[in-house]
């Protein structure tokens, strides 16, 4: 017995999904039936005018709405699927943020005690293979992080914090950071700054991110001897970022896709097996939201321009 | 040389910091829960402790608030230690009187040696 109060009380009902009101499947059921039922009377008021057996028109328009009753159901059903698979999604992207997150760390932090030499000194080779597994780890960490910011986005739970900082220092953390694959990809960074340039104001660890996977994706596809040139100036009230490589481009093709969630082009999987067509995707949401504009100029086998711009502080 | 709290239930973590403290020099007492951390906190009164916050036994922020409410530990240094990065665990944390908050996988384990050296001196 109570389970049927249960499953009659649409606020309980509703709860379960995370979802608002107006979206929730018992609710729309619920709305749905309503109307269902006043269009029959409307529809039997109407019908006893105009024929003169009203208890024909009754019997068909009981029918009609039997009819609509089970296909609203069924409609609803699938609502109902749908929600659950959202809640599950959520559920899932919980689970690999925390449950796959920790072993990572864990294990990024046990790669890096063994590299460090403090467990014992290392032959040459023993150190080359605990920097293969350390680069492999960093790179899944990477992957999972993704994942975790682009389920992050389409919630609209992106956790940011606006400050004023200098884009001109995050840039130069980032190529510090990046320092060990430039030189080991061969790629010949250079960086220009226009002199008293303003702060910009949003978050400082989300555009790190952006700056990172445009710089990632300019030397990743770079030929051998690439050259990546940075800009960084004032336009208007706002900072513009620029980042020029002289890679494989993009083809013309696919040129309208590129900022799609896991849109790879396609000579850019011949050119390289990693990347997931998440990080431009990235790039863009987290422009957008701190009020900027994000946007290319690819030449296919020239190279690729990108631009961000930032509002000043 | 210092006394370190390690209040840690996952046992390679725990494995893997007591060895790099130990390493620096540091005495590093281990707590696998939140009821041991408190225990051993009162007990050791280490120079500093590290707090995990998902805790087996008692929760890390009632671990923290219970620290901060004892005479005897509320001025020992805490940093947390872990894998929550919700704003408001962060917000949380630091109203209640941590003194960082690293969450694991955003750091290396030499920034997380940086920020012990930083809070000891």
């Amino acid at each position: 017995m109570s389970k049927i109060i249960d499953k009659l009380n649409i606020f309980k009902q509703c709860g379960k999904y995370d979802l608002p009101l107006w979206q929730c499947p018992q609710f729309l059921f619920l709305v749905m039936g309503v109307l269902i039922i006043a269009s029959a009377i409307l529809s039997y008021l109407i019908g006893t005018q105009y024929i003169e057996a009203p208890l024909t028109v009754a019997l068909i328009v009981l029918a009609l709405t039997v009819v609509l009753f089970i296909i609203s159901y069924i409609i609803i059903k699938s609502f109902e699927k749908l929600a659950e698979a959202v809640r599950m999604k959520s559920r899932f992207i919980d689970i690999t943020s925390h449950q796959l997150r920790s072993p990572l760390s864990n294990l990024q932090w046990i790669t890096e005690m063994l590299e460090s030499e403090r467990m014992g000194d290392l032959e040459e080779d023993q150190m080359d293979y605990f920097r293969m597994a350390k680069e492999n780890v960093t790179r899944m960490e990477k992957l999972v992080s993704d994942l975790v910011t682009v389920s992050r986005i389409q919630d609209e739970d992106l956790n940011f914090k606006p400050e004023a900082f200098s884009l001109e220092e995050v840039t130069r953390k980032v190529l510090a950071d990046f320092k060990f694959f430039t030189s080991a990809e061969d790629v010949e960074i250079e960086i220009d700054v226009e002199s008293d340039l303003p702060e910009v104001k949003t978050d400082p660890n989300q555009i790190k991110m952006v700056i990172e996977n445009l710089l990632d994706n300019a030397i990743r596809y770079t030929d051998g001897g690439g050259r990546v040139r940075i800009n960084i100036s004032k336009k208007n009230d706002k900072v513009q970022f620029e980042i020029e490589d002289n890679g494989i481009g993009i083809p013309e093709d696919d040129q309208e896709y590129i900022f799609r969630k896991f849109f790879r082009s396609k000579n850019a999987s011949k050119h390289q097996v990693r990347g997931t067509g998440l990080s431009l995707y990235i790039a863009k949401m987290i422009i957008e939201q701190s009020g900027g504009e994000i946007w290319f100029e690819s030449e296919p086998g020239e190279g690729s321009t990108f631009w961000f711009t930032l509002p000043i502080n | 040389m210092a006394t370190i709290l390690l209040v840690e239930d996952e046992r390679n973590l725990q494995r893997t910091l007591s060895d790099l403290l130990e390493d620096e020099g540091h005495e590093v007492v281990s707590a696998m829960n939140g009821k041991e951390g408190l225990v051993e906190a009162k007990e050791e009164q280490p120079d500093l402790i590290l707090l995990d916050l998902i805790l087996p036994k008692l929760h890390g922020f009632k671990v923290l608030k219970k620290l901060k409410n004892t005479e005897k530990t509320k001025d020992i240094p805490v940093i947390i230690l872990t894998n929550l990065e919700g704003t408001d665990d962060v917000q949380k944390a630091l109203e209640m009187g941590v003194t960082t908050y690293l969450v694991k996988s955003d750091y290396e384990l030499s920034e997380v040696l940086n920020k012990v050296e930083e809070t000891l001196n």
